[in-house]
């Protein structure tokens, strides 16, 4: 059973869906209890950083979300759900959950045909190898829209990257979190392998 | 680098596929569904569908259509069709469309356009354009003109004013449908997209006249189109979706091929 995270963003049931449509039960709380209790815990992305960071703040969410992190809770995040998981974000001066060390950053592109947000099928590059990430090949692609990105401090919390307007790092991890800002939802099958991987992944990023 | 997208557009009446030839003359075709849970299966990149009968009662038949769409596809579509209010793009939304599509009615009161980018995000928001080609006055410089009510009504918009104006409200994208390119599957027209395509700075949907390959090619270089609406020409079995994006991919263009 996967718990997904409602943070009153709307339009997280494509998650839902997704994981039905690959065989998982998952539920949407945004009950604080649930989600220290969960088996796995995915928190999707929709909308702004500061703006979901304040809903996570005053409904206690954030600190769950930081415990179950501590107790080595399987959590996937999702585009927005991606850049929180980071110090801060240069969309507002709230702080982030900081549960991977670096910031997350806003597009700036020199070449003007390249449009923000940045919407559409790109490449995913895998860096550095993770249990999630070993259904893609050379040449799959992921749909994205987003116009910023997460930025790791540290090269080996970076575990894949996408090119526009040079590469940005679109996969990161830490023990047992990992996140995408990618959408796997809207992926196609190659999306909905990566969450039945989720589905059934303990938590370590070890290759086996 | 991002790929071009190829998008099939269905049009959905009562529940039922239809495709039209020059806006009139609707026959039905087939299980909407079906079609786009195959057209899924051959490496769509997204759907767009349009209720082309939009009348009030048929709603909550459409709302309920969108949630099957979604409980079934995965990969972004869009709906359109008579999407008049915020409430009746957040509904939709909500059901499951990654975007929505507004056009006649945004025509009549252009802030519709800021009030959905605002309520659901301008990345979610596209503006729909019906235009015919015109003899250029005054008011409309471009030599292109608004139609709306399915490309019936004449409105004396500009067309080019009207993109540009439809970004500045907070469109995220732009559908530019050629009336009179339109179920002739002669090809695009590529003037007209080049022309919107050039002047704008959100991407840009190239929709009617494909009837071949080439079409799609023309349009997505010579037109700087972001990406290539087809509907017919896939409907009716001449050519699959990866017919068509192999065909780009031999001549140069970056196409999503692994599914």
């Amino acid at each position: 059973m996967i718990t997904i995270i409602d943070y009153n963003a709307g339009n997280i049931r494509s998650v839902q869906r997704a994981c039905a449509e690959v065989g998982v039960q998952a539920i949407v709380t945004s009950d604080p209890a649930a989600v220290a209790g969960a088996d796995k815990i995915i928190f999707p992305g929709v909308g702004a950083a500061p703006s979901a960071m304040a809903y996570l703040e005053k409904t206690g969410l954030d600190n769950a979300l930081k415990n179950a992190f501590k107790s080595g809770i399987p959590i996937l995040g999702i585009c927005l759900g991606a850049q929180i998981m980071l110090e801060n974000s240069e969309e507002g001066s709230q702080k982030c959950l900081g549960l991977v060390a670096g910031k997350t950053v806003r597009f700036s592109l020199k070449d003007k045909l390249l449009k923000i947000p940045h919407m559409g099928w790109n490449e995913v590059t895998v860096v550095q190898p993770h249990p999630l990430l070993d259904v893609i090949k050379a040449g799959d692609e992921f749909y994205f829209v987003h116009s910023y990105y997460p930025q790791p401090a540290d090269k080996k919390n970076v575990y894949a990257v996408s090119g526009y307007g040079g590469d940005f790092c679109c996969a990161l991890g830490n023990r047992n979190l990992f996140a995408m800002q990618f959408h796997p939802e809207k992926s196609g099958q190659l999306g909905l392998r990566i969450l039945e991987r989720f589905a059934r992944w303990d938590g370590n990023a070890a290759i086996n | 680098m991002l790929s071009k997208r190829l998008v099939v557009c269905l049009d959905v009446r009562g529940g039922k596929l239809a495709k039209s030839i020059k806006f009139v003359d609707t026959k039905d075709i087939g299980d909407p569904i079906a079609k786009a849970r195959q057209y899924y299966e051959d490496g769509v990149d997204e759907l767009v569908f349009y209720d082309i009968t939009a009348s009030r009662e048929n709603r909550d038949i459409m709302i309920h259509f969108v949630e099957e769409v979604a409980r079934q596809i995965f990969i972004p579509f869009s709906v359109g069709g008579g999407i008049r209010s915020v409430e009746d793009a957040t509904k939709l939304r909500n059901a499951g469309a990654e975007k929505v599509n507004v056009n006649t009615a945004a025509v009549k009161r252009k802030e519709l356009i800021s009030e959905i980018a605002h309520a659901i995000g301008s990345q979610s928001t596209i503006l729909s354009m019906d235009i015919r080609k015109v003899d250029p006055t005054k008011e409309m410089p471009s030599g292109y003109e608004i139609v709306v009510n399915g490309g019936v009504t004449p409105t004396g918009i500009d067309g080019l004013w009207w993109a540009k104006e439809g970004e500045k409200l907070g469109a995220g994208e732009l559908v530019i449908n050629s009336i009179d390119a339109d179920g002739t599957r002669d090809g695009y027209e590529i003037n007209l997209t080049r022309m919107i395509a050039e002047s704008v700075s959100i991407p840009v949907i190239a929709s009617g006249g494909a009837g071949k390959p080439e079409h799609l090619y023309d349009v997505l270089t010579e037109g700087h189109a972001d990406a290539a609406l087809v509907a017919s020409v896939v409907h009716y079995g001449e050519y699959t979706c990866r017919d068509l994006k192999e065909y780009l991919h031999k001549r140069g263009i970056k196409v999503r091929l692994n599914y």
